[in-house]
């Protein structure tokens, strides 16, 4: 394995240390050493050129479904990883929602040794934040929290009853872990397929409202200011529920949020003539909504964007449109999609970076997400202007459920390093 | 990126593959359906009564939900098309055994079918089967959830025609459970294509989709209001389960809220015609009176169903439609 590398002439870009220059990059034994100018005596192993591409610290998913254990027809640890590092993406924040659930240490324990077997990526299960995510008896969170998970969820299921959404919230907080929170209130949304709109209203789709969202987010506020819970807000789809929580971040809450990066590009009508790779979960909603949450994520409020993966076999979608299953594939359009955000003048490359980088890493108190001295040389290198078609020969996830297929996508990964060694490059597919 | 409903069922000339919805048709094609109807209606009244246009094709009656009318109907329409008739009730059947529904589809197709009518509990259905089907297999939506009845619609706008004429000057009430009303979707569409002066739907909020101004209609929740000067009334029938899911208290309130009486159609225009889709409720949407009165023109659209759907059957394995060589 090579000791010591030298990244250069790259545009190193760290929000973190708020770094945006060309310049060259210093790792050994997968650690970065300096930036700029080569620590006395380094002789580099290995020598990368980075001309016209952006180094950054390896993006971090606040939200990517591998599916397993239990739904391997899907997809697989291992598949989902290669699409993951091919995105860029070197740090994945999985849902417990497997097949077992992720609520005893041996299912953490299980996928922590499945992630180092592979080795080229880095996983974080969040732990069931209720028994088999039922929302009726309280998950071992202690116990969880010393096999590794920094968080609890109930992730699509949330918790019906509200006293003990409130006793989980006081029992994740006692324990100090954070509590991702998909808000979706599951009576109003009522088996709902579609935003409730002039789309689902004329397409007879079952409609999920607005207060689906907003009741939602508006209880757990109202269960942290009685709880202290700390409270991460996942998936925000609907300009209500984001302005709620900025009310609640004006007022000194310590609420955080992420959005998918596909609400900031596509909206319900995507739906018209029923093409069920449009059915997500949560739903595509309205124009102004899309405006309104590209300006959460351009100053803040919305701190992290996620690819919100989802990959499905084909099956899954091969049916009327309200019987096939929610969700996209999405690690590996999440850096594309989220450039296009910077070509439109939503936001600056460094804000997208962030939002990919240092913003999620701080949501679960990551040390990723940052190319600073000292930190794990978890690294991606991309060509913000090479363009790529998706298709059979560029897409490594099992799930082919992606809107995008056909299309060129411009914003190219060509080369991820996990501490400093290279598990992908564009050149030879994964360096495994 | 995706497949426009238009592109769907019309090939790029025009001409009818498939009939899924009203929407995106426009008044010509509309109007040739009813006109295509009418030159059928004959048919109907001769001692033999067949016409030999789909003679040795065979049709499939695809019904994923149980139905007597729109089921019969197609059935007798196809008989009297001369084509072969194959009934297949999939809600007692295949999917029950965990079929999916692509399969179902795949298996029927291995008999060498030519049209499928089908209907499904699902919104969308029917697009998904036309996008699957081989490429010389027509499909009608006979209802696909909540979506669209298009034949349902054109039955009710052909009804419309023969006794008004013209579109122009009239003003449509809707009433009842527009939320799960795939006839009132597809009427809403067929009558702003054909230049309905004004169309109200007229429920409890909670019987009306959000945002359904969207699709230019006015909402009504009150019926004396809503009936106000109408030309046409279509009632719409309750579904008992409605009573279940909290969206009404009781029939006994909703037909003091929203039964359609006689008193109550003292509101409309004195010509009023009185419409629904069936089957109905009697005591509930409609009082006896109003549903067996003279203004009532109920049974005339059952008949007027056979007409339609030989119209839209023959168009679509003719590939039939405006402007063109058919």
């Amino acid at each position: 394995m090579t000791e010591k590398l030298q990244i250069r002439g790259g545009r190193v870009m760290d929000p973190a240390q708020g770094v945006d220059e060309v310049t060259d990059l210093f790792i050994a034994d997968g650690v970065v050493q300096a930036l700029g100018k080569a620590p006395d005596g380094f002789t580099p192993d290995l020598l990368l050129e980075a001309k016209g591409c952006v180094v950054t610290p390896g993006f971090v998913d606040l939200s990517a479904r591998l599916r397993e254990p239990g739904l391997e027809h899907k997809a697989t640890i291992r598949s989902e990883s290669m699409a993951a590092v091919a995105g860029g993406i070197t740090t994945l924040v999985i849902p417990p929602d497997t097949l077992p659930v992720v609520d005893t240490p041996a299912v953490v324990q299980w996928i922590f040794d499945r992630a180092k077997a592979q080795g080229f990526v880095r996983l974080h299960p969040v732990g069931a934040l209720t028994r088999g995510l039922k929302g009726q008896d309280l998950s071992e969170m202690s116990a969880l929290k010393a096999a590794g998970c920094r968080a609890v969820s109930n992730a699509h299921h949330p918790v019906a009853n509200t006293l003990v959404l409130r006793r989980s919230l006081e029992y994740a907080a006692s324990h100090d872990l954070l509590v991702i929170v998909r808000p979706e209130d599951p009576d109003l949304k009522d088996g709902g397929c579609a935003h409730e709109g002039p789309v689902s209203a004329r397409m007879g789709l079952k409609g999920i409202p607005y207060a689906a969202e907003t009741v939602a987010v508006a209880q757990v506020l109202a269960l942290i200011e009685q709880t202290g819970a700390r409270v991460h807000f996942a998936q925000i789809s609907s300009a209500r529920a984001m302005r709620s929580i900025w009310r609640a971040q004006e007022k000194g809450f310590k609420v955080t949020a992420d959005v998918a990066i596909h609400q900031l590009h596509l909206t319900e009508e995507a739906l018209e003539g029923f093409d069920a790779a449009f059915h997500l979960s949560p739903p595509l909603r309205t124009k102004e909504d899309l405006e309104a949450l590209r300006v959460a994520v351009k100053e803040g409020v919305i701190g992290s964007v996620c690819s919100d993966h989802q990959p499905h076999e084909p099956d899954a979608k091969l049916d009327a449109f309200p019987a096939t299953e929610p969700g996209m594939a999405g690690l590996e359009t999440l850096l594309p999609l989220t450039l296009a955000l910077v070509r439109e003048g939503v936001m600056t490359l460094p804000r997208a970076i962030q939002s990919l980088t240092q913003s999620p890493a701080e949501v679960l108190g990551l040390s990723a997400g940052t190319l600073a001295p000292g930190s794990l040389a978890d690294i991606t290198i991309f060509d913000p202007l090479g363009e790529w078609i998706l298709q059979d020969s560029t897409w490594r996830s099992l799930g082919g459920n992606t809107p995008y297929w056909g299309k060129t996508l411009k914003g190219r990964v060509t080369k991820t390093l996990l501490e400093g060694r290279v598990v992908f490059d564009l050149n030879f597919g994964e360096a495994i | 990126m995706m497949a426009k409903k238009d592109t769907l069922q019309r090939d790029p000339d025009g001409k009818l593959r498939h009939f899924l919805t009203v929407e995106g048709l426009d008044r010509a094609f509309l109007e040739l359906i009813m006109d295509t109807a009418d030159s059928f209606a004959s048919v109907t009244e001769q001692t033999v009564k067949k016409v030999p246009l789909l003679r040795g094709k065979t049709i499939v009656n695809l019904f994923f939900e149980t139905s007597t009318r729109t089921r019969t109907t197609f059935e007798l329409a196809a008989k009297r098309l001369s084509a072969d008739v194959l009934n297949v009730n999939i809600a007692t059947s295949a999917t029950t055994k965990g079929e999916s529904l692509l399969d179902t589809i795949r298996n029927i197709e291995a008999m060498h079918v030519d049209m499928f009518v089908v209907r499904h509990a699902q919104s969308g259905a029917a697009h998904f089967i036309a996008r699957h089907v081989a490429p010389h297999i027509s499909v009608i939506n006979a209802g696909d959830g909540r979506h669209a009845h298009p034949t349902q619609a054109m039955l009710d706008v052909y009804t419309i025609r023969k006794h008004k004429g013209d579109f122009h000057h009239l003003k449509v009430a809707i009433v009842g459970d527009i939320l799960h009303s795939r006839v009132a979707r597809s009427e809403i569409e067929a009558l702003k294509t054909l230049g309905a002066k004004e169309i109200r739907v007229v429920g409890p909020r909670t019987l009306i989709p959000a945002d359904i101004q969207s699709l230019g209609v006015s909402v009504f929740h009150d019926l004396t209001e809503g009936l106000q000067g109408v030309d046409v009334v279509i009632m719409l029938r309750l579904q008992r389960e409605r009573m279940n899911g909290a969206f009404i208290p009781s029939e006994h309130e909703y037909y003091a809220s929203f039964g359609l009486t006689e008193t109550r159609l003292e509101k409309a225009a004195p010509d009023v015609m009185v419409m629904h889709p069936g089957p109905i409720n009697r005591g509930v949407e409609i009082d006896s009176k109003v549903a067996d009165g003279e203004r009532s023109v109920i049974l005339q659209q059952v008949s007027h169903g056979i007409a339609i759907r030989m119209a839209v059957m023959s168009m679509a394995m003719h590939h039939e439609g405006v402007g063109g060589a058919a």
